[in-house]
Formats: structure tokens, sequence, C-alpha cells
């Protein structure tokens, strides 16, 4: 009972150590040692292996086989005059896939979605605007180069219930020689080999989906920025995920299907927080050994840090002014070149500004997005084309990396929206711009199809778009440093307000009075240390003195 | 008549807990001002993950200290009084600088002049504490998460961070004054060297009759007892 209400216990077993310390050279630089061995452990930064990571490292490294060779079947050992006769043949065996496909996003250009202030909404290529080429509406000819069927014409006579129209191939050709035609209301090149396509079919790989999806907007990454022909046989400081001397993915590794229905979605043309692809599904949403790390995971995507840099290899288009389409040299129409080999004008476009190694904005995203669609009034400049709902204090968002493209397009003065022009036409005089290059005929062309008004007045208006980064993930040595978001100075996380981050922010006014409290105690010590040793040394000269008057 | 005793003032423990809070609240005040962004010496990752070690460890210190001061009546030293207050103000303000005596005597059993106790007092009772309690509150922040339980979303971390760096203000004033009112003992180290070695060279208006003997620890600690 009493241990502790005896301090000399314990001080004597203190001295008795110090004693044999004191006495015993040997055992202090043992001890020394020992420390100095401990602390080199402590501060010797430790690679420790991710399980979780090894895991699933060893899960990709093992790719599919396919369990039928298409080459050996006998549905397929004949000639195709037509495309569709390849679907037939497909049919032939699959018998209901077609049923899958016509239910797919793929195929329906749309997805029903719930969007707040316009309801449920059948969402897609057929209703919404973007800041590039503006509307597949009116230019399906040529946009249908980008739609999994055969023959769809500027018109609204496209039958998507015909399933003979289903294009298998360009989605699952292994053979990478498939294509489609140019303008050619979505059939294949003339150059594609039917037979071979046909019995070289399989999983898709990354240049299938790529023939649309790094495409998109009449050319390589002129879209999306993280999308892009490069990541068909990259490096590891591109895209881990894809890369050639990496794990080397497919797209469809991440964005699994069930019965069709691809898992993800762009916020492009999509708006509910629904069937989306995230990297937690494979790397969990406490990825890292490091605890302070995974608390971040709560408010802040994967992606975020992880995406340092986008458009690592080819430039993106970050702005589009349709304004500046139009221009001719000598009656006809011309282009230029920036640095980069891009085009930044094109009289059939107008003016673009390409940008290549970008860090990305940053915003709140709770999952689901708002859209400008055909006929909305425009209440905001710049118009939104698309915008990412979320906010700090939704506790469902989280701040994500985006590119942002900006840009201008016609619209409709008097009625106040956007104009969805015709842009495409196979030839001259059927009012299409980019053969005859007048606004006024495109508009009144392109919302007759839409069965909307045209006023006859037109203008050009702001507009900006907002497109979610998620690929070109860095290796995780070139992810974000801490103080590239958590300084005072210009951080990546800057502009987003609203909520308090250690390292960026601060409460002015107390470190204000702070810095004055310290200034001011500084001073204070250094005033009275002061008046002592002048006092002090008066008085020795007054003692002084006494002593003398003493002695004399 | 004027003369110096060496006291046995502060006792073994005493002295390792004021060291090592000593260096503890200052390398946390260096690691805090990093991650407040005022400084850069770690960066940013070393500098939170420090001051993280470091506040554990200085909470074990504080578990350590409290246990002491209770369990050796230690925190009676620091009951506030109003003896001898004004005079000491005085000296600090006027006295000193004429060359007068410390108004109170320093002992083992009063270490303390009014003023300090005061002062240490609001140290332990308000200074620490709210760096403590904010600081615990600071680190086991989290936001709900649809899989996390919520721990604290009830406080603003605005709220939270501006009270610790509140703190911190208050400390860094503290240890300034705190350190040069170490100057003003006997000589401008004796304190110091007191909080070294645990006897201080004390002056005293001898009357020539009190033991003036140098007793080793093992002594000093049994008189304490004693008394």
């Amino acid at each position: 009972m009493s241990w502790f209400n005896s301090p000399k216990t314990f001080s004597k077993l203190l001295n008795v150590l110090e004693n044999i310390l004191m006495k015993n050279a040997i055992l202090i630089i043992i001890g020394a040692n020992l420390l100095l061995l401990i602390l080199i452990n402590v501060l010797k930064p430790t690679e420790v292996v991710n399980l979780e990571q090894e895991k699933l490292k060893q899960k990709y490294a093992v790719k599919p086989v396919a369990s039928v060779d298409h080459s050996k079947l006998p549905a397929l050992q004949k000639k195709f005059q037509t495309p569709q006769d390849v679907t037939k043949a497909c049919n032939s065996c699959h018998t209901e896939t077609h049923k899958e496909i016509m239910a797919s996003a793929h195929w329906n250009w749309e997805r029903a979605g719930y969007i707040e202030g316009h309801g449920i909404e059948f969402l897609g290529k057929k209703n919404v605007v973007n800041n590039y080429c503006i509307g597949a509406k009116t230019n399906e000819q040529a946009c249908a180069k980008c739609h999994i069927g055969f023959g769809m014409f500027n018109n609204d006579n496209y039958n998507y219930s015909n399933q003979n129209n289903v294009d298998c191939m360009v989605c699952h050709d292994n053979s990478e020689t498939y294509m489609k035609g140019a303008s050619m209301t979505g059939y294949p090149d003339r150059t594609v080999n039917l037979e071979k396509v046909a019995q070289s079919v399989g999983l898709p790989m990354k240049s299938n989906c790529g023939s649309c999806h790094f495409y998109s907007g009449g050319g390589n990454n002129v879209k999306h920025g993280d999308l892009e022909e490069a990541q068909l046989n990259t490096t590891r400081d591109v895209d881990v995920h894809m890369a050639a001397d990496g794990i080397n993915l497919e797209c469809v590794d991440c964005h699994t299907a069930e019965n069709h229905q691809i898992k993800g979605k762009l916020y492009s043309v999509s708006s509910d927080h629904f069937n989306r692809a995230y990297c937690e599904d494979c790397h969990t949403s406490t990825p890292h050994l490091n605890e302070m790390l995974n608390t971040h995971t709560v408010r802040v995507s994967c992606q975020a840090c992880h995406i340092p840099l986008y458009a690592k290899v080819n430039a993106t288009k970050m702005d589009w002014k349709w304004s500046e389409a139009g221009k001719l040299k000598d009656g006809k129409a011309y282009e230029t070149e920036d640095s980069m080999g891009n085009h930044d004008y094109m009289s059939i476009k107008g003016s673009f500004v390409w940008k290549k190694n970008i860090q990305p904005d940053y915003v709140w995203f709770n999952g689901t997005s708002d859209h400008y669609l055909v006929g909305d009034t425009i209440n905001s400049i710049p118009v939104k084309i698309n915008s990412l709902n979320g906010s700090h204090e939704d506790l469902n968002s989280k701040i994500i990396p985006v590119k942002i493209n900006t840009g201008d397009q016609i619209y409709d003065t008097k009625y106040n929206y956007l104009i969805v022009p015709k842009l495409y036409a196979p030839e001259k005089g059927d009012s299409a711009f980019w053969e005859d290059f007048d606004w006024n005929t495109a508009a009144m062309a392109g919302m007759k199809r839409l069965g909307l008004p045209f006023s006859g007045e037109y203008d050009f208006v702001q507009t900006v778009m907002y497109w979610p980064v998620n690929h070109m993930v860095a290796p995780k040595e070139q992810s974000l440093s801490c103080s590239e978001c958590h300084t005072r100075h210009d951080g990546r996380l800057a502009k987003l307000t609203g909520f308090y981050m250690p390292g960026r922010d601060r409460n002015t006014l107390l470190d204000t009075i702070g810095k004055w409290l310290i200034i001011l105690s500084v001073a204070g010590v250094v005033i009275h240390n002061s008046i002592r040793i002048f006092t002090a040394w008066r008085q020795k000269k007054i003692e002084a003195k006494v002593i003398n008057y003493h002695e004399t | 008549m004027k003369s110096t005793n060496k006291v046995y003032i502060y006792k073994r423990f005493e002295r390792f807990w004021h060291w090592a809070q000593a260096a503890l609240i200052i390398f946390l005040a260096i690691t805090g001002f990093e991650i407040h962004d005022s400084i850069n010496i770690f960066g940013f990752e070393k500098a939170v993950e420090f001051h993280r070690d470091a506040s554990i460890g200085l909470m074990i210190l504080i578990i350590f200290a409290i246990f002491w001061h209770l369990a050796f009546d230690a925190w009676r030293q620091y009951i506030p009084t109003q003896k001898n207050l004004l005079a000491q103000i005085r000296f600090y303000t006027y006295g000193m600088f004429k060359g007068e005596p410390h108004p109170t005597e320093k002992t083992a059993l009063q270490k303390l002049n009014p003023l300090q106790r005061l002062i240490y007092l609001g140290f332990k009772l308000f200074m620490i504490p709210i760096v403590v309690v904010t600081g615990l509150l600071y680190m086991f922040y989290k936001t709900i998460d649809v899989n996390n339980v919520v721990v604290i979303s009830h406080f603003k971390l605005e709220s939270i961070a501006v009270w610790h760096t509140f703190g911190a203000f208050l400390l860094i004033v503290f240890l300034i004054v705190h350190v040069y009112m170490t100057t003003t003992g006997h000589t401008y180290t004796s304190n110091i060297k007191a909080m070294i070695t645990g006897y201080e060279e004390i002056e005293t208006e001898t009357s020539g009759d009190e033991s003036t003997t140098t007793p080793d620890s093992d002594e000093a600690d049994n008189l304490t007892e004693k008394n």
C-alpha cells in the first residue's frame, strides 16, 4: 500500500541506476549504440508491402482465356455481304443477346434518370447538348460513327427495335481491324474484312472502347483529356492501370458489365448516382497503410490525389469558340495549327485552345448532376452545359478533379435558349453550316428538326462544361503531397471554400492577436532586462563610489 | 546580513517532468506552427506525424504528472494566495531594479511565489487543457460517411482549430516570459541550474540559527517526506 508513498524507493532505484551508469562506461557505450540503432530503425523509411494491393495485382495478372474460339464456328465460315449479315450470324447462337443490347444506353443513346428541377428525363445524345459539336440530333449521319448500330440518317426514322442493325463487331472485334466509316450512318468502312472480324470476336479490348471514347468530339483526346489513344500502349507514368509495362488492364476489367449494362458513368450525359464504377470497387475505401490518409477518403475522392495531371501525352481541347467559325480565305474554308500541331482554328468549327499536362480543377461532387437540356431557358452566364452537384455541407459529396471546358455557342436572343444548328450534310445547299457557313439557315434547319421555334435573331453566349477526370492515375510516388493542398499559398484547393482545412485556413484575427502577443512579450522582456542591466550598472557605480569614499 | 544557501528544491521526477514537458511543448509548437503553415522545417506530412506522436507523449507525461502531484501532495504548491502577491508584483516591476531582496522565500515546501502560483495554476488549468482538449477533438475529428460512425461532427473543425491555435499562442507567450523570469533569481542562471541539479542558491536574510547544510538528495527527500 505504500510504494507510492515512498519516493525513497524510486529515488534509490534511480540512484543505483545512475551509479551503474557512471561506473560502467562499457554499459553506456552499449546503451548509446542501442539507442542509435533504435533511432536509425525508427527514422528509416520502411517499405511495408500492401497485401491488399498485391492480391489485386495477382488477380489481374491472370488474363481471361476465351472458352470459345469463334474462328472454329461453322456459322461464321462464310462470306458476309452486309454487316447486318454478321449480326444475324451472331444472333444464330446468341439468340437473346440483342435484347440486352437494345436495353442499353450504348444502343438507345439515352438513359432514364431523375434530374432535380427537370423530373424524370430520358437523358442522352438526343436531348443534351455538349460544349464541342453541340448536339448529335440533326447530325446523326456523322455522329452515328459512335452508335453501336447501322443505318442512322439525319432524320427521326431510325428503327431502334431492329435487332439486325445492332453492331456487335465495334465492341467485340479482337482483330483491331474493324472501324466505322466517316459519315457512313454507322456502317463499317468499306475496307473492313467482315469474315476476319466475325471470326475474331471476344471480350472488348481497349481499342474497341477507345474507338469511340478516345475520339469523341472529333479527334483524339478532344473531350475527356484523360482518355486517349496513347493509353493503348503506354507507361505507368501515364496510367498505372492501362500501362503496357504495368498491369495492363482492359477497360472492361473495371467497367464490368452484367447483361451488357456497363458500369460507370460520365456526367456529360448522365445525371444520377447509380451503377457507377468506383476505384473503391477494387481498392476499398481504406486502401492506405497510413490511417491519416485513409481518413481523407471520407471527403476526398481517390482521383483527387492520384491524378496530379491529365492529358499527359497528347493535348486536350480546353476552349472552343463557335463564334469564330465561318471565316473564309478566298471563299474557302481553312485551318491553322498551334505549336503542338493541333488545329487552333477551323472555319467549320471556330477557334480552339489545346493544353497538355494540365492540373485538374477541383469541385465537390455527390454523384448527381444537372444538365442544360434542349429548349431550356438560359438563366446564368456562362451557360452551364452540365453542372456537378455537391458541396461541403452535403455529406455524400467528395472532392473530385475535373476538366473544365469553356467556350461559346450560338443561341436564340429572342427565345433565350441555345440553338442546336445543323452542322453536317453530305453536300452544299442543305443548310448545313459545315458546307454553307450560314448560321441563319443552319440554326433554322437544326431547330426545325428539334421542333423548337427559331426567331431568326442569334448571338453567341459563353458556355462551360465539367468533365470528371477519372483516368491517367499516376504511380503512387507522383500522387499529391500533403502541402499541395494544405498550404496558404495558392494550393490546389484554394478555390474550394466553405470549410476549414489545416495549413490552408486560419483565423486572421486570432493570428494577428497572437503575433502581437508574441511581439509584445518579447519587447516586454527586452525592456525589463534593459532596465535591470542599467540599474545594476548604476548601483555598481554608486557602490564603487561608497567604497572609494571609505578608503579615502 | 545577506548570505546564500544551497537548498534542495526540485526533486528528480519534477526535474524530468519539467524538461520533458518543455521539450515536448517546444517541439509541438514547431510542428504545430508548421501545420499552420507559418514555418517550414519538416514538411507538412512529417510535421503532422511528429505533432501527433509528440502530443501522445505529452499526454502520457501529463498523466504521470497529475499522478505525481496527487500522490505527493505537490498540488498544494499551486493553491493561490493573496499574501505577498502585491509585494511580488512590486518586486518585479520596481524592487528588483533597486536590488531589493525577493519578498517570498523559496523552500522545498514553498517553491512558488504567489505570482507564480497564479500563473502556473492558469497554465495547468487553462492553457494546457485548452490545447489538450481541442487537440483530442482535432485528432479524432471525423465527418460522417456512409460506412463510418460519426465521431465528432457537432463541432466545426474551424472552431476546434481556432481554440487550439489560441492555446498555442498563450503557451508561446508563457514560454517567452517564463524563460525570461528564470533569470530573475539570485543570479541570472541560478533558477535554471536549480531546475537541472535540484539545488538552488537562495539569498536569505540569515539569523544564523537555521541549518545551512546541503543535504544530499536522499536526505532532502526524507525531509520532505517527514514534513
